[in-house]
């Protein structure tokens, strides 16, 4: 890759990082002011916790999610550009294919949707209301700040090795130190931001 | 006593096909949607649920990861210690953890979900997580653009190789870990006392 790439990529990347400075001050919200979880949260961790034994017992995998995102941006680059992706270090490590995680992801999907609509809470929206409520109606900016948001994070995971589920549970329940490690800067990182973005 | 490490076959032989076996899927569909359907039960596929704890205002999230985190600790090792499953460490590289780490939760505050609930958040019709999706796929591919230099630099700064706590504190991990599963309880209990959501 030329440098002058890298370099344009990393410009865009802090000129948009600087961006929310841009937004002055708004509406202070309370998440609390906004539905909560349907079930118990312990109910659902202790349920989760089971549901890793029964991937390492049964598929003699971890709960993870970060590497679907990598695999799907692998099978476009494959599409496009089939040489240069696979002479990028990270996919010559892992080539992208429909492995356990991926289908797992996919089905996470369905999952939520089955939960959603059992318990009447399928939305159908395009804005959360408690970030309407500070940063108003508009999608652009949503969309701004979440892919934006992803790019970040997809970065951060890959470079740490693994997202909340793979190091934050996963990672963690096995005494991992670098999990402990990664999960530990995932909530500084994300605290120090949200109460920029959410406490003006 | 067996050694757990030795006895159980190990898994990490690189894929060599382009799709997994059809069993091994299988259960990849089942475990996914049970994963889901609890994170959506959850809550943690709430925008401001997942927001409201970075904000330091909603505990839900901490509730439901330390439960896991006791839970599953608590089945595994004795598990792993029978040798009917293998663990799976990844490498503590210290510059890459914390950098990535600050990275991560820097874009999980500005997106609102994490790759995980994201899936989920899309499942219950919270449609502007696609915006976030895109992004991970896009960003995902930019770090594959870096990867060769993270490779030769960040990667390598502070690399320990796969560390577990009990072995860096040179502690035996049976103990351990019950004094582990004790400790994150307690702390349930506390956040339990003192932040009704």
């Amino acid at each position: 890759m030329r440098t002058s790439y890298k370099v344009a990529l990393l410009l865009g990347g802090l000129a948009w990082l600087a961006s929310p400075t841009v937004f002055a001050a708004g509406n202070a919200v309370n998440s609390l002011d906004y539905p909560g979880p349907a079930w118990s949260p312990y109910v659902v961790g202790a349920g989760i916790g089971v549901l890793s034994w029964l991937t390492f017992y049964f598929s003699d995998e971890p709960i993870g999610a970060s590497s679907f995102y990598a695999g799907v941006s692998g099978f476009i680059g494959k599409l496009f550009a089939k040489r240069h992706t696979q002479s990028l270090a990270y996919f010559k490590d892992n080539p992208p294919r429909v492995s356990w995680e991926f289908v797992f992801v996919l089905a996470t999907i369905v999952g939520g949707a089955l939960a959603a609509v059992t318990g009447g809470e399928f939305v159908n929206e395009w804005l959360p209301p408690m970030w309407q409520a500070r940063f108003g109606d508009s999608l652009a900016l949503r969309a701004a700040f979440g892919t934006g948001g992803g790019v970040l994070m997809a970065f951060g995971a890959r470079l740490a090795g693994g997202c909340t589920s793979g190091h934050g549970i996963s990672g963690t329940m096995q005494l991992n130190l670098a999990s402990w490690i990664s999960v530990i800067c995932f909530f500084i990182g994300g605290i120090t931001v949200a109460m920029t973005l959410f406490k003006p | 006593m067996i050694d757990p490490g030795q006895a159980v076959q190990q898994s990490t032989a690189p894929p060599a096909r382009a799709v997994a076996p059809v069993t091994k899927l299988l259960g990849g569909v089942i475990f996914g949607l049970a994963f889901g359907f609890l994170l959506q039960k959850g809550g943690v596929g709430k925008f401001n649920i997942l927001t409201g704890q970075l904000l330091l205002q909603d505990f839900t999230v901490a509730k439901v990861m330390l439960t896991a985190i006791v839970v599953g600790m608590a089945g595994i090792f004795p598990l792993h210690h029978f040798a009917k499953v293998n663990l799976h460490i990844k490498p503590t590289r210290l510059g890459a953890n914390i950098i990535g780490g600050l990275l991560f939760g820097a874009g999980f505050a500005l997106m609102g979900y994490c790759p995980g609930t994201a899936a989920a958040a899309l499942g219950q019709g919270s449609w502007d997580t696609l915006f976030g999706m895109a992004g991970l796929v896009a960003g995902s591919w930019i770090f594959a653009e870096f990867s060769g230099w993270t490779k030769r630099t960040i990667e390598k700064w502070g690399d320990l190789g796969k560390v577990l706590l009990p072995d860096l504190l040179h502690v035996r991990r049976g103990p351990f870990v019950i004094v582990v599963v004790g400790l994150l309880t307690a702390g349930l209990f506390v956040l339990h006392r003192y932040f009704p959501r």
